[in-house]
This record gives C-alpha cells, sequence and structure tokens, in this order.
C-alpha cells in the first residue's frame, strides 16, 4: 500500500516548482546567498512540511508542532522560501533577504524569524542543537519529532559525530537526521575534498539506523520517514540529491555552490521552471 | 578615487610568491579554497597544498604537526572559525606551544557582508589577543596584505593574518615596510591623534582630511601590528596631543582601541574614544551600507575627535 498518494505526489510536485522558484528569485534579487543546495533540498523540505510534519504555521510556538532544524544553515532561500509559502509570515519579506533590517538574514536566527527552530550558520551546530531540544522533548514526556537537515561536507565536522554519539547514549528515537548526499560542497566532490564513503556504515557503527533513498523521490522520502519514526534509534536517511535540482545549467555544478544568477541566467532558470 | 582590491588576494598572492622561493611552505584549507583564495596556491603547487574538507579543528591541530615536523603551515578559513570554532586547537595546538603556524583568517569584520552576523568576525582580535605567543598581524590593503602574509612566513612563531571579504581602497601612504611591533606614523599633528587598524585607514584618512580642514591638526597613525603593539607611538600620541580616536573594523571591547586605552592608561591617562562595533553582532547587508549603519564611518570618527577636542 502506497503511503502517499499519486494525486499526492503531483500535488508536492507542483509545489516544489513553485518553491524553487521563490529560491532563484530571492538570490538574484539579494545578488547573493546559496542556490545549488537550495534547489536540491527542495523536494526534502517540501515533502516534510506539505505532508510529513505536524505544524500550525499560525501558531509557531505550539508545543506539539514537529521541529525541522537547518544544519546546513547557508540553505536559508529553501526554508525562507517554505515558510512564507506554509504562512509563517508575509511572501513579500522574501524580498528582503540579506538586507540589513529584514529577519530574513544569510544564516537562520532562531529569534527574529517564526518557524525557525534553531539559529545556525556554522556547520555541524544543528545537530546537536536538535539533539539536545530532542533530550529535551523526552524529558518533557513529548512526544513530537525533530527532523535536522545535515549538508555532506557539513557532516566532515567532528561535531556532527559528537552528536551521533550523543544521540545513540540518549536513545534519541524521536530525532531524524536527514544527510543531503549531493557529493558536492563549497571546493568541489566530497570524495575528492575529504572522502565519506562508505557513509551507511559509519552511521550505523555510531548506533543509528540508517536509510539511503533517492532525495527527489516523494514516495521514497515518505516511506523512509515513516520507517524512522517506528524505530527504537535515532535514525539517518542518506537523501541521494542532485545540487542544483530543477534548472539543467545548474545540477552537479559546483559554480552554483553560493554564486548568484546574473540576469540572463535568472531568466533562463526561470523559463525552465514554468511549467506550475 | 582608490583602486579597490581584495585582501584576502593579498594574501593569495603573496603565498604563490612565498611558495617559489620557500621549499617547505604549505598550505592547508577547510573547503573554503576559493573564497580565502588558496585556490591560486593550488592550482600552481598542488603537492604543497591541502584541503582538510569542513574541519577547522582538525586543520589546525594537523597544522601544529606539520610545523613540529618542520613546515611552515598557512592554514587557511575565515576569521570566525579560527577563532571560535577552533579557538582551543589555536590556543593549545599553536599559540602556547609556540608552532610554526600561520593562521591566514579572511571574512574578517563587518565588510563580510551578506552571510549575517554568525561569519562576521568582529571579536577576533579580542580572542587571539588575549592568547601569548602570538603575533596579530592586520593589514590595511591589498598590498599591505601581501607584506604582512611574506613577513609572517619569514618570523619564526606563530602568526595570526586577518583579512576581509570585500574589495577595500589601494592606499600609498601605507605602504612602506610593515615591521612587527612597528606603527606607520602618516601624519604629523599635535591636537588630536587617530589610530587605524586594517581597512579602517581609509576612513581615517577622510577623517583627517575633515579635521585638517576645520583647522585641526591631526596626528594619524596606522597599526598593521597589533601584537606586539607600538607602544611608543601611542604613549607620545597620549603625551604630545589632546586625545585619541581608534579605528577598527571590530568590537570596541578586546582589540586596538582597548589596547590602546591599556597602554595610555599606564604611561599617560588621556581621552580615548573607540569607534568600532559597540558590543552588538552584525547582520546581513552590503558592506559599505552595513559600515555606515553600524558607526565604521569617517563623520564618526571626526565626531569622536571633535567631543574630545571639546573637553
Ligand atoms: C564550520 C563551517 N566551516 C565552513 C563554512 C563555510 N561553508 C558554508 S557552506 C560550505 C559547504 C557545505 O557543503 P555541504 O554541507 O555539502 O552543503 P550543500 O552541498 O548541501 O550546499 C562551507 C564550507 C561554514 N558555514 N561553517
Ligand atoms: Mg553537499
Amino acid at each position: 500500500m502506497a503511503e502517499i498518494s499519486t494525486e499526492e505526489i503531483a500535488q508536492l510536485a507542483r509545489k516544489s516548482v513553485e518553491i524553487r522558484r521563490n529560491i532563484l528569485t530571492m538570490v538574484f534579487e539579494a545578488n547573493s546567498g546559496h542556490i545549488g543546495g537550495s534547489l536540491g533540498s527542495a523536494d526534502l523540505l517540501v515533502a516534510l512540511y506539505y505532508h510529513l510534519m505536524v505544524h500550525d504555521p499560525k501558531n509557531p510556538a505550539w508545543k506539539k508542532r514537529d521541529r525541522f532544524i537547518l544544519s546546513k544553515g547557508h540553505c536559508t532561500p529553501v526554508i525562507y522560501a517554505v515558510l512564507a509559502d506554509c504562512g509563517y509570515f508575509p511572501q513579500e519579506d522574501l524580498q528582503t533577504f540579506r538586507r540589513p533590517g529584514s529577519h530574513l538574514q544569510g544564516h537562520p536566527f532562531q529569534p527574529k524569524t517564526p518557524g525557525i527552530e534553531a539559529s545556525t550558520g556554522t556547520l555541524g551546530l544543528g545537530i546537536s542543537t536538535a539533539a539536545g531540544m530532542a533530550l529535551a522533548a523526552k524529558l518533557k514526556k513529548e512526544n513530537q519529532y525533530y527532523y535536522v537537515l545535515c549538508g555532506d561536507g557539513e557532516i566532515q565536522e567532528g561535531q556532527v559525530w559528537e552528536a551521533a554519539m550523543f544521540a545513540n547514549k540518549y536513545k534519541l528515537d524521536n530525532l531524524i537526521a536527514i544527510v543531503d548526499r549531493n557529493y558536492l560542497q563549497t571546493d568541489g566532490n566530497s570524495e575528492d575534498i575529504m572522502p565519506l564513503d562508505p557513509l551507511a556504515p559509519k552511521w550505523e557503527s555510531f548506533g543509528w539506523q540508517v536509510h539511503s533513498i533517492d532525495g527527489h523521490d516523494y514516495g521514497q522520502i515518505v516511506a523512509a520517514v515513516n520507517r524512522a519514526k517506528k524505530a527504537s534509534q535515532p535514525v539517518v536517511i542518506i537523501a541521494n540529491t542532485i545540487k542544483g535540482k530543477g534548472v539543467s545549467f545548474m545540477e552537479n555544478k559546483v559554480e552554483w555552490h553560493g554564486m548568484p544568477p546574473v540576469k540572463e541566467e535568472f531568466d533562463a532558470a526561470m523559463k525552465e521552471l514554468d511549467h506550475v | 578615487m582608490y583602486n579597490l582590491k581584495k585582501t584576502r588576494q593579498g594574501y593569495a598572492d603573496a603565498l604563490i610568491e612565498l611558495g617559489a622561493v620557500i621549499p617547505n611552505l604549505v598550505v592547508l584549507d577547510a573547503d573554503v579554497a576559493k573564497a580565502t583564495q588558496t585556490c591560486d596556491f593550488q592550482a600552481i603547487y598542488p603537492d604543497r597544498f591541502f584541503n582538510c574538507g569542513v574541519q577547522e579543528q582538525n586543520m589546525l591541530s594537523v597544522a601544529a604537526g606539520m610545523a613540529l615536523e618542520g613546515f611552515i603551515p598557512f592554514a587557511s578559513t575565515f576569521g570566525v572559525f579560527a577563532t571560535c570554532r577552533a579557538g582551543d586547537q589555536l590556543r593549545n595546538s599553536i599559540a602556547y606551544p609556540q608552532a610554526n603556524v600561520k593562521i591566514g583568517a579572511t571574512h574578517c569584520g563587518i565588510t563580510t557582508g551578506g552571510d549575517g552576523a554568525s561569519h562576521q568576525a568582529n571579536e577576533d582580535i579580542a580572542i587571539t589577543r588575549s592568547f601569548p605567543n602570538l603575533t596579530i598581524l592586520v593589514p590595511g590593503d591589498y598590498e599591505e596584505a601581501k607584506m604582512v602574509t611574506k613577513l609572517a612566513a619569514n618570523h619564526h612563531g606563530p602568526v595570526y593574518l586577518r583579512f576581509g571579504r570585500d574589495a577595500y581602497p589601494v592606499i600609498d601612504e601605507i605602504h612602506g615596510p610593515v615591521v612587527i611591533g612597528k606603527a606607520k606614523i602618516l601624519q604629523d599633528g599635535n591636537d588630536i591623534t587617530l589610530i587605524s587598524t586594517g581597512i579602517m585607514v581609509s576612513e581615517v584618512l577622510q577623517a583627517g582630511k575633515n579635521l585638517h580642514q576645520k583647522g585641526i591638526s591631526t596626528r594619524i597613525i596606522h597599526m598593521p601590528s597589533i601584537k606586539p603593539l607600538d607602544e611608543k607611538a601611542v604613549i607620545s600620541a597620549a603625551r604630545e596631543t589632546k586625545g585619541i580616536v581608534t579605528a577598527e573594523e571590530h568590537s570596541i571591547i578586546g582589540g586596538l582601541g582597548e589596547a590602546v586605552a591599556g597602554i595610555a592608561s599606564l604611561h599617560h591617562p588621556t581621552f580615548i574614544e573607540r569607534i568600532g562595533m559597540r558590543d552588538v553582532f552584525g547582520e546581513s547587508g552590503q558592506a559599505q551600507e552595513l559600515m555606515d549603519k553600524f558607526g565604521l564611518k569617517a563623520t564618526e570618527i571626526v565626531n569622536a575627535a571633535l567631543r574630545i577636542l571639546k573637553r
């Protein structure tokens, strides 16, 4: 039995196009920001916010909401686009991205932005913060889930593996980490910069349950999260993705990690995403 | 108008020149080689370049290890990560045992811009100043960035080099040689003293012009060497002028201003105003917008000087 209907999948796919358009627009208008990792993780965030997570944009402080923490904090364009679309704050705010006085800072700033659950920016912080929140939820006997998205470059940080040990020790089965496995980081291919493979056994040996999926396939994302919720240990979903997904000339191109598009590139990219 | 050039480019260009003459010089980076621009060194000397991935802590202690084996490592990353994420490695692997490691820290200060507060190192001078044994050099432009990089390579012991992200005015007045522990007196004067470090030199020079138009005789000092600091230059300024305004693209806590105040208070207490980030985190924006917003411009320096002269 499919865990998500084909009609629902089609809806999510349509939503992801809108989100990708907003990502491009924000970075183009700000003339700064991280496009590649935002486009690449858009399907993961769409599946979480529009299908999997229990949350209420009108009540961002609702105690029972599921939490999402963007540990790869440079990818604010995707989370801001999603939060605005969900109604956490007005869509017009997206035009203020990276401008002085805006609540939409270059990296997530929890005190200012409705829906942002933790401040990140230095890679590695978010997964530990999520572990702390998940532990706190257990102490308070609450049942919500804590989702945290890490980049594959990010998990080269020692802090990530400290968090991994910690989550295993305290059996944080309410913590679901997702690794955006796009094989790219700032300076190149992850296996050239600092090899991570074989990745699944690393997490397994740290006491985590591992699911490897196609991070652009909604059926697989939903199935993996549903399995994760049944686990009695922390779970990591290794989501194989394409950095820059959705814009052909940005896909799998390291240059699009942190470069804003010029007008012609922006127009060409938007043209590829006009099939809503 | 000034020519604009990146100080981090000065770092990268100097490393390439050094690579040709110092065979045991190696460059390390932590997945920001395109931003620190050490990728230029990598292109020419691939065998002497080591990308550590997103692992600043590991990188700094690895650099210490290579130094113990006789290499001269230049470990490169953003200032926040070099001093905060890897602060312990900088302290206990490098400064304390006096490892011959050079830290090339880029993206320092508010002009880092759009990435926002998390990436703007406004406290790195304060942190590094408090570590014994560490020499701290803060260049004011591209040429001075090249000079301090070369100086660091030829100086035995740990050195912290501070660079920015943006392109900054190239200023002929500061192109005399950098000497560790020595200030550069750019202009003599006996009413008030302005002291800059780093890229604030252009604002200080502008402030000096504005004060001159008001008939105020202004001494202008530039300090690329933050530690050791030129105590003599500070003491004479304190003695010979009514007071001192310091200007740094850094917090007013723990940086140039407090270093100057510390020396003056011991030898010749005087009025000192500190221009810098006023104990607040920065935010996202363009470099010059943020310089304005956080009061790091020439007008603030002029106003501070006038306040002192009125006292
Ligand atoms: C501790 C730390 N070091 C360096 C950086 C600079 N930086 C920002 S993004 C990035 C690469 C991240 O790659 P990855 O985690 O794979 O993200 P993605 O490919 O999803 O964009 C780096 C090194 C940082 N933000 N934090
Ligand atoms: Mg990646």
